[in-house]
């Protein structure tokens, strides 16, 4: 296991040093301090610990890399994520997940407002609840909710699938709640598991999709902008 | 036997008989106008300037022979591999998408025979555009489609995008029948649906945030690539002290005459404000705050000619930006026989078509049809990007000349005198004859 210490160096250092580690290393970060831009643009597949809170943009557009953040992370946790793992321990602020392409963001309490927003494939599972605008305009790729969900869930969405085992505030522009397929279950399974959460039941939750009536426009039809 | 009464017209400035056939057209629609190009309406423009070139008091360069140098280096303020350019006039961001793959090539390959850029858009990077163009700009966009860390990697900049001068405040535009299923796949949507791409960035909101946006990238490229930021002209004073604030290497200001595929009539007639505008405060912006030439400024929207090109450089830009234009070099609108019933079927005519968002371009190059795609080959069209480019080069360069320089980032407001009141009053240009302007 490497350790490095983040308080003598600089995070253009800290990454470097990320880098610069064989495929399959694992690696541990302390005391980040919640600095910005850890762990950013990550390619090999490697296990990163990261132990304390997080700033702006941990994991963004990741890699390969499997990464655990001991602690609450910042805006934009795994932004543009490609593939490999994030998983955070506590809470994530704002926009986690936005326009992430593929791997899996794991939220082990809750997220702030517009987690997964203009998602492009990855999977987020949160524990917890998310805020308002969660799936903003996402556009594939599955999300998870353990708990309860804000205002304007599913606002705009294109094709992701969004998975809430509690209660929203509201529906967003054209989202609605659709019926569960054996496929959905074996979806969710799949998620839990990937996520540890094998407590959680698939069956408690349901299913909200676009309703794809802004797909096109239309004068004829009432358009929920 | 009955007198005719006479048929009286008489003019009504508010409901003019084209805005009746407005109103009417838009009770039969139901929704507002999409099209492509800028703003059509008369603005205050470059046009409105002139040069003061040599005579008694000002010695001139020979038109023809002596030296003119038109290199420019820009980007280099934080460190990175700056953007080395043999001219300055770059082509705008323009998506894949919004044009076809034989654009994108033809526009690099022109651009890369004359030791210029281009720039991705919407769409992300095509590998055509990648492998044409010698120096290519990557633009991350709020909608962020197709953006990824290899592409990025791959560009000798990148462009955070704020907004565009057609449509500042507003996202982009793709209408069903341009979602082909190679752009589907490129921007993660299903094929054939009307899209709509975010206005605001997904995961930043204000100029702080900003901050660390660009401290991101930069930790992505490991600070080789220069950063930009583009915006659309508004408020631009402000917002260009804000992009420096935040980190900008070169900042891209864009004006309102400035084009776009597809995007609402409103928007593109009643948004932003005319380049003329933009850049004199641009400028004023990037004096205050003692970072002009250290942060580059590019200008962009409505650049026609060399005397355009000329007027943005002496009015302090450093590089001037072109996207309708350039489509407009490779065909756009052109005048043949042979496409009179393509301009017919959109309803329009050679010299008036503005209708990129149809997918049926006459052209062949805002399209997604490989039928109609044929009609442009990239290597005829790079040479048309190439010579228009160095028309423009040379223009400039003949005027920076009879204005004494010997360099084109040597010309100057002082080289100029403006034509009308309110060019004096936008520009902060002497009117001609005199030395004042409104304000002073």
């Amino acid at each position: 296991m490497v350790q490095i210490d983040c308080s003598p160096l600089t995070t253009s250092e800290i990454n470097k040093k990320l880098r610069e580690l064989p495929e399959g290393s694992e690696v541990e970060l302390l005391n980040p301090a919640g600095r910005h831009n850890l762990a950013v643009g990550l390619e090999k597949k490697i296990d990163l610990t990261i132990n304390g809170h997080g700033g702006y943009y941990y994991g963004g557009m990741n890699k390969n890399a499997e990464i655990t953040i001991n602690g609450n992370a910042g805006p934009g946790v795994a932004e543009n994520m490609m593939s490999g793992r994030v998983r955070v321990k506590g809470h994530a602020s704002t926009s986690a997940g936005a326009s992430g392409h593929g791997g899996l963001l794991v939220i082990e309490k809750d997220t702030s407002l517009r987690c997964g927003i203009s998602l492009k494939g990855s999977d987020i599972v949160v524990r917890g609840c998310v805020g308002n605008m969660c799936a903003f305009m996402a556009q594939a790729g599955n999300i998870l909710i353990g708990g309860d969900a804000g205002q304007a869930l599913g606002d705009s969405l294109y094709e992701a699938v969004i998975y809430l085992g509690g209660k929203y505030k509201s529906l967003g522009a054209d989202a609605k709640e659709d019926s569960m397929t054996d496929e959905d279950i074996t979806i969710i399974k799949d998620m839990l598991s990937r996520a540890g959460f094998n407590d959680l039941k698939p069956e408690n939750f349901k299913k909200i999709i676009s309703a794809k009536t802004l797909y096109h426009f239309d004068s004829e039809k009432k358009q929920d902008y | 036997m009955t007198q005719k009464k006479p048929i009286v017209k008489e003019q009504n400035h508010n409901y003019p008989p084209e805005m009746i056939a407005w109103i009417q057209h838009a009770a039969e629609l139901g929704r507002y106008d999409i099209r492509g190009m800028g703003a059509k309406r008369k603005i205050p423009d470059f046009n409105d300037l002139t040069f003061l070139t040599a005579s008694m008091s000002r010695y001139p360069l020979e038109g023809y022979r002596e030296k003119c140098v038109t290199q420019t280096v820009i980007g280099g303020r934080h460190g990175a591999k700056p953007i080395e350019l043999d001219i300055p006039i770059t082509i705008a961001g323009m998506s894949f998408g919004s044009l076809n793959a034989q654009a994108k090539d033809a526009l690099g390959r022109g651009a890369s025979q004359m030791g210029t850029s281009t720039t991705t858009g919407d769409g992300g990077m095509t590998p055509e555009e990648r492998k044409s163009s010698k120096i290519l700009v990557y633009q991350c966009l709020p909608s962020r489609y197709g953006f990824n860390p290899d592409d990025a990697r791959k560009a000798d900049a990148i462009e955070i995008v704020i907004g565009q001068g057609a449509k500042p405040g507003g996202g982009g535009i793709l209408l069903g029948q341009k979602i082909s299923p190679r752009v589907a796949g490129m921007r993660t949507l299903p094929e054939g649906i009307d899209q709509r791409s975010a206005c605001r960035h997904p995961d930043w909101t204000g100029p702080d945030d900003l901050v660390i946006k660009i401290e991101e990238l930069r930790e992505l490229t490991l600070g080789k690539v220069p950063i930009y930021v583009k915006i659309g002209a508004t408020r631009a004073y402000h917002d260009v002290k804000l992009c420096c604030h935040a980190g900008a290497d070169v900042i891209v200001v864009d004006g309102m005459q400035g084009g776009t595929a597809a995007t609402q009539d409103c928007y593109i007639e009643h948004t932003g404000i005319p380049t003329l505008a933009a850049v004199r405060m641009a400028v004023e912006a990037l004096q205050d705050l003692g970072l002009y030439r250290k942060v580059h400024l590019i200008i962009s929207g409505g650049i026609r000619t060399g005397a355009d090109v000329a007027k943005a450089l002496a009015m302090g830009a450093d590089v001037v930006s072109i996207g309708q234009a350039m489509l407009i070099a490779m065909g756009c609108n052109m005048d043949l026989p042979e496409w009179e019933e393509d301009y017919h079927k959109l309803g329009t005519a050679a010299g008036y078509c503005h209708h990129c968002q149809t997918g049926l371009c006459p052209a062949g190059i805002t399209t997604q049809d490989p039928e109609i795609s044929k009609k442009l080959d990239p290597d005829k069209a790079g040479r048309k990007v190439r010579n228009y480019l160095k028309t423009l080069t040379l223009e400039l360069q003949t005027l920076a000349r009879a204005c004494g320089k010997s360099n084109v980032h040597h010309l100057e407001k002082e080289d100029l005198a403006a034509l009308t009141m309110e060019a004096a009053a936008i520009a902060k240009i002497p009117l001609v004859g005199t030395d004042w302007y409104p304000g002073k």
